[in-house]
């Protein structure tokens, strides 16, 4: 029997060929050297994300979620719901609060749900959490560091927090200012953080990077400046948005601010998978456009 | 839909705060604002807005309705919580703004040319498809939605990035043709019919 199990949301850029494909490749192999049991939410949706507010609306966002809910509490009862994605753990959050706050919303969700021969219970049966959560407050460093046969020792990280891994909810009740959880990841693997990394928390524009292109490569620029200015070899985040929009407009912000940006970003489970001895493939280090060498090679001793 | 405007401006008259707090997700946090100025000093693209939350919740209180509901300001939200979480009285901004751009949006009063308008409606949509986003379907949705010119140049710009995600396996190409959904995604267009229903009734928008 595995020592954790868990209910599990894994949501669209998770998914094979999806943006994020290779964070998930490194969550699975993370977890099977921690032995963290993972059961997907049959048929699980999307989250929505913060994006679908305009058309979304309230309840229907809610009822995205709630679906999610409803099929984890039938599938894995009493099992957290645990989420590698930021949004995803926000949204279903949000919404397991909002309908715990609202004896209306709670009705109207539960009279939609029907239709589908589906029902929600919430009663916090199932708190909902992100996948650093289990790591910090389930396994502990402590824990994260059993599994290591290698040290990431002479790589300087930038832990690039961002914001929905860390607002509004927080990680093990850590300030939202200055969260130190991903420089103590960091440091438990052998590598070197940056723990004044000042824009640790800033926002990389999340989905306007799409549809407000300059206004959000403005604040990446900003992200990978410090970053460099600090020294730091590669960016580390646990954001599915934050990797994808620091890492893959790098030339577009070259080309406009006259900058030579060319810095990998990685996911804290590629570093762990690397520790805990796996390899580049098994850490989805192909998968990273801006090739992150250093990891490689020592993934590949 | 802006029948449904001319009949809010009726029904409300001049309290254009209750008809934010009857109708706006999280409305009823408005009048707590003390106007300290946090949020609009917290907010990534702060110098975007025409009118910071701090000056859009006076507006809420002063009657200033048009001003609000066509204003682009709430569209510049990144959804990053910092005002959320720095707010002394704790409001739910970033969701105050979200629904205030939602209303707007449904009354037919939001700004019809703003980007996060458009990309927000065409995410819910591709979404609300299939159940799961489809993200060659967004990105071309996206690129294309001025038309097939801009939308080649669009493309042609944003050429490199596609290529980094085709060649390290992190975008289908054949999406448009195989993406991946839920198993039954007819029933959750049943689902998601029946809550707006029951949202538009709430909120008196019936349709």
């Amino acid at each position: 029997m595995a020592k954790k199990e868990y209910s599990f949301y894994p949501g669209c850029s998770s998914e094979r060929k999806a943006s994020a494909s290779n964070y998930m490749v490194s969550v699975d192999a993370m977890c099977k050297k921690l032995d963290i049991k993972l059961n997907e939410i049959p048929d699980w949706n999307c989250c929505s994300a913060s994006i679908g507010y305009a058309e979304g609306g309230e309840l229907p966002r809610h009822v995205m979620n709630a679906r999610n809910i409803a099929l984890s509490e039938q599938h894995s009862p009493g099992q957290d719901i645990v989420a590698t994605c930021a949004a995803c753990w926000l949204g279903a959050k949000e919404t397991a609060d909002r309908l715990d706050a609202s004896e209306q919303l709670l009705a109207d969700t539960k009279e939609v749900l029907k239709e589908a021969g589906l029902d929600i219970h919430l009663k916090n049966e199932t708190p909902i959490r992100h996948m650093v959560e289990v790591l910090i407050e389930d396994i502990g460093y402590e824990g994260i560091k059993e599994p290591m046969v290698k040290s990431l020792e002479g790589i300087k990280f930038a832990g690039y927090v961002g914001c929905q891994t860390n607002r509004p909810f927080g990680v093990d009740g850590e300030s939202f200012e200055n969260p130190v959880y991903l420089d103590k990841m960091v440091e438990t693997v052998g590598g070197e953080a940056i723990t004044d990394y000042e824009k640790k928390v800033t926002c990389c524009g999340g989905a306007l990077a799409f549809s407000e292109p300059k206004k959000s490569q403005k604040q990446i620029k900003d992200i990978i400046e410090a970053a460099y200015d600090q020294g730091a070899d590669m960016i580390v985040t646990p954001c599915p948005v934050c990797q994808m929009n620091v890492e893959v407009y790098q030339d577009q912000i070259n080309k406009h601010y006259g900058t030579k940006f060319h810095i990998p970003v990685t996911y804290y489970s590629q570093l762990l998978t690397v520790a805990y001895g796996g390899s580049a493939k098994e850490a989805g280090l192909d998968g990273n456009i801006v090739r992150a060498k250093q990891l490689e090679e020592i993934a590949a001793k | 839909m802006s029948d449904v405007n001319t009949a809010m401006v009726q029904k409300y008259r001049n309290d254009f705060l209750k008809e934010v707090e009857e109708n706006v997700e999280e409305g009823h946090w408005v009048k707590m604002c003390m106007q300290c100025g946090v949020c609009s000093g917290s907010c990534p693209f702060g110098p975007d807005w025409d009118h910071p939350p701090q000056e859009i919740f006076m507006m809420i209180r002063a009657g200033k309705r048009d001003e609000v509901l066509t204003t682009e300001s709430m569209w510049m939200c990144t959804s990053c919580y910092n005002c959320i979480v720095r707010c002394p009285r704790e409001l739910p901004i970033t969701h105050i703004m979200h629904g205030l751009a939602n209303y707007a949006h449904r009354l037919g009063i939001a700004p019809k040319m703003n980007p996060t308008r458009r990309f927000s409606k065409i995410f819910w949509n591709n979404i609300a498809k299939t159940g799961r986003v489809n993200e060659l379907a967004l990105s071309l949705k996206l690129y294309f939605m001025d038309g097939f010119m801009s939308g080649i140049k669009n493309a042609l710009a944003m050429a490199g990035v596609g290529i980094g995600m085709l060649k390290t396996k992190r975008l289908n190409p054949f999406a448009l043709i195989n993406h991946k959904g839920v198993k039954n995604p007819k029933e959750l267009h049943v689902l998601l019919k029946k809550a707006r229903e029951i949202e538009d009734r709430r909120k008196g928008i019936a349709r």
